[in-house]
């Protein structure tokens, strides 16, 4: 099993110098009565992360941070970022294509239904081009790691990625904390993200937009899970915060209700899903959106950011083919990897994971965030039982993928540092060019041995740094 | 501004200002009830009567327990103290960008701990949670006193605060302006003197009186100052004067000038005519009715002018 930190003769691996330093000299005691502090920071500014529990469960609740920063080398990153950017590329080369001529499909390199007949798929969409043909503004990429080169992409998230605010707040609150760590720039800052994210909405403006574009966050309100980062980068870009109630159209153009009357609005980032954006084009008994907003947005009077449809490229099927994107539009090798996928819509692969269920992570194909998801290794009878029978009713609904070895990082344990598992999510913007921050999201499963990462399921938050060159 | 932005802030105003007033409220009843000779049922049930609490509550057998704990903890109650903080916050929630981060701390800080009051320990923890209220009350008006940009946003928090004071202060005159009618000076004695000063003690007035009228307490002294006192912060005429402020910046910054802004310069310009005992020639009763259905016009001509 792979260590962040160690390696396997137990020596301390370079990016790691500067946390093993810090450990020594501030003592875990210490460093563990300090956690109270950096939850009470959070509680303060307000940082909470909305939990649909079953049992109703705490509205407000927080995300466990770890106080261990996760480091990746200058080297490590390198690498990274040009995966990140290439299939960033490649997933909006692929919308564009699917959207319009459907070469990739031609070409029987991804097979049709996949497109067609996927609900994130929205025939509406068809012969539209979004400005600048950008569907996907924000790529949420979510990277295991394997070993000391293995890195490889769990999914893709090309609809509206959320916890880029912990990307920002972590940092923050290490700082704060901790300043003594940062000396000498050592540390690439992250703080740019807002700065690149506004420029990446200004230049998704659409045709009809004359001047500066009015630039808004679209929330479903202070009830949904994410409301806090929707309001925190609105606040952190200097833009409105909208709820559909504030918007309406007129004319062709889209507006929003102020003190002095409608102003106009160009580009809309909107966090909430396709279905709630357009009653009347897309959901008729939903009373939540704004009525006409599509077609205004088809009219080239408002840009919304992502596209409508982007989903149909994050589909957990579709992953399967993302090396193959790449290959066929950049006409490059991949430098990321996937993890191997098994689509249970095809009869090989059924009966192979169907007689290894125990081993494998069978998900949901339209699933996220971690709900109805099989993790065979872990998993008691019965559930393996019940999960063999849903496969079998639907098979096109799921995808398995071995147990992976996920690398393991230090956390700060009531005594002594324990390792857990991590993942890492990057957060790329992609507008006139692509920009991604040098960091992102370390989620870390907090229980001994678990592999799931969700904050949904008990996952936590760390620091992510990239060390300077 | 987005309307809902600015329907935030003014409710958010309010819902400051009515815990802080209410805290007030229970502290006279508090301070009432513990007078020697004192009906203490009758003194909780007048404290009722002024937050327009249901009749179980206003009416003979109100016990003080449930008068206390519904103006304090009832969640039921949209205006008690702890739905005001909770409602204050969840406004501040769904504008957090309007807000600065030292006023939303002001908000979030400790929002939960009269959740955790218990009824049975409350007469006991009383008088620790209304000094909490009125110091979140005061670190949130200090905070945005100090970080909020004075734009339009700062106007409508201020609105909303003043709306609310001038309706608190004169709730209060019509539940006690019975005892400050000139007519009952005569009966004079201890207890009266009580009365009179439990109206000061109730807007935190009571020194504050002192220093400007030098004499002793006379009723028609307490209902003048307020009511047409120009310096006391929770008088009708400092939020009204306070009102036609904001109102006039709205004004100036959008250009346009609407019925909010004629009919709370027309509420001050009734008050400066008053001269000492005109008050009470026109009818104090007649005009607090007069004063409250203004004040209620005016928030919702506040609300009709800029679209919320």
């Amino acid at each position: 099993m792979f260590d962040e930190m160690r390696d396997s003769h137990g020596g301390v691996r370079a990016p790691y110098q500067r946390i093993e330093a810090w450990l020594q000299s501030a003592g875990v005691g210490a460093l563990a009565g300090r956690h109270a502090e950096a939850e009470a920071l959070f509680r303060r500014i307000g940082i909470t992360f909305a939990v649909y529990a079953e049992d109703g469960g705490d509205p407000e609740r927080l995300i466990p941070f770890d106080l261990i920063p996760r480091v990746f080398s200058a080297a490590e990153w390198r690498t990274l970022q040009r995966g990140i950017r290439q299939r960033a590329q490649a997933l909006n080369a692929f919308l564009y294509d699917v959207y319009h001529r459907g070469e990739i499909l031609k070409a029987g390199v991804v097979p049709e239904h996949l497109v067609y007949r996927n609900e994130a798929y929205l025939p509406e969409m068809a012969g539209f081009d979004p400005p600048g043909r950008v569907y996907s503004h924000i790529v949420g990429v979510d990277i295991v790691r394997t070993g000391p080169h293995d890195f490889q992409v769990l999914e893709d998230n090309c609809r509206t990625p959320s916890g880029v605010s912990y990307m920002l707040e972590n940092r923050e609150i290490m700082m704060r904390m901790f300043p003594e760590l940062f000396r000498a720039g050592a540390v690439e800052a992250v703080d740019a993200y807002p700065r690149q994210l506004k420029q990446t909405l200004v230049e998704a403006a659409p045709a009809k937009c004359a001047g500066d574009p009015t630039v808004v966050v679209l929330t479903p309100g202070p009830l949904n899970s994410a409301y806090f980062e929707h309001s925190y980068l609105a606040d952190l870009m200097g833009v409105e915060l909208v709820e559909a109630a504030d918007l309406f159209v007129d004319e062709g153009l889209c507006w929003m209700r102020t003190t002095r009357g409608p102003q106009r609005v160009d580009v809309i980032y909107r966090r909430i899903d396709d279905a709630f954006i357009d009653p009347l084009a897309f959901r008729p008994d939903s009373l939540l959106g704004v009525p006409g907003l599509f077609s205004v947005y088809r009219g080239g009077g408002v840009a919304l950011c992502s596209a409508p449809g982007a989903g149909v490229a994050d589909d957990k099927g579709v992953y399967v083919f993302v090396p193959d994107m790449i290959r066929f539009y950049l006409g490059e090798a991949p430098i990321l990897k996937n993890v191997d996928t098994y689509r249970c819509a095809d009869p090989d692969a059924l009966s192979y994971v169907l007689a290894n269920l125990k081993d494998l992570v069978v998900k949901e194909a339209h699933g996220s965030g971690g709900y109805g998801m099989l993790i065979g290794p872990h998993a008691s009878k019965k559930e393996l039982e019940t999960f063999r029978k849903k496969i079998e009713a639907r098979p096109e609904d799921y995808i398995a993928q071995p147990t992976l070895d996920l690398s393991t990082a230090p956390v700060l344990g009531e005594n002594a540092v324990e390792n857990r598992h991590v993942d890492f999510r990057p957060y790329c913007l992609v507008g006139r060019e692509i920009r991604l921050t040098p960091g992102g999201l370390t989620r870390v499963a907090l229980r001994k041995g678990s592999l799931v990462v969700n904050s949904s399921q008990g996952g936590g938050v760390k620091d992510t740094w990239i060390m300077a060159e | 501004m987005l309307s809902r932005t600015a329907e935030n802030l003014f409710w958010m105003g309010r819902y400051i200002e009515r815990a802080d007033a209410t805290a007030r409220l229970i502290e006279m009843g508090r301070g009432m009830a513990m007078l020697p000779g004192s009906n203490e049922s009758e003194e909780w049930r007048s404290v009722a009567r002024a937050t327009a609490a249901p009749e179980s509550l206003t009416g003979e057998g109100a016990a003080a327990e449930d008068v206390i704990r519904h103006l304090l903890l009832d969640a039921d109650n949209p205006s008690s103290i702890r739905s005001c903080l909770v409602q204050a916050r969840a406004n501040g929630r769904a504008i957090r960008t309007a807000l600065t981060q030292d006023m939303w701390e002001t908000l979030n800080d400790g929002w939960r701990t009269l959740e955790q009051a218990t009824p049975a320990r409350l007469k006991d923890d009383l008088p620790r949670y209304l000094d909490w209220t009125r110091q979140r009350a005061a670190a949130f008006r200090g905070a945005a006193e100090t970080s909020l940009l004075r734009n339009d946003g700062y106007a409508f928090l201020r609105l909303g605060e003043y709306v609310e004071r001038a309706d608190m202060t004169l709730r209060l005159l019509d539940v006690k302006y019975y005892v400050l009618l000139p007519e009952t000076d005569v009966v004079g004695g201890g207890r009266d003197y009580h009365q009179w000063t439990s109206v000061l003690r109730a807007t935190s007035a009571l020194r504050t009186y002192h220093h400007v009228h030098r004499d002793n307490y006379t009723p028609w002294g307490i209902a003048e100052f307020l009511v047409l006192n120009r310096m006391f912060p929770r008088s009708v005429m400092f939020s009204y004067l306070g009102l036609e402020r904001y109102l006039e910046d709205l004004a100036a910054v959008y250009g346009v000038r609407r019925a909010c802004q004629n009919t709370a310069a027309g509420m001050v310009k009734r008050l400066m005519g008053f001269d000492t005992g005109g008050l009470f020639q026109f009818g104090l009763h007649e005009f607090i009715v007069e004063a409250v259905g203004c004040t209620h016009r005016l928030s919702r001509e506040i609300a009709a002018a800029y679209d919320f």
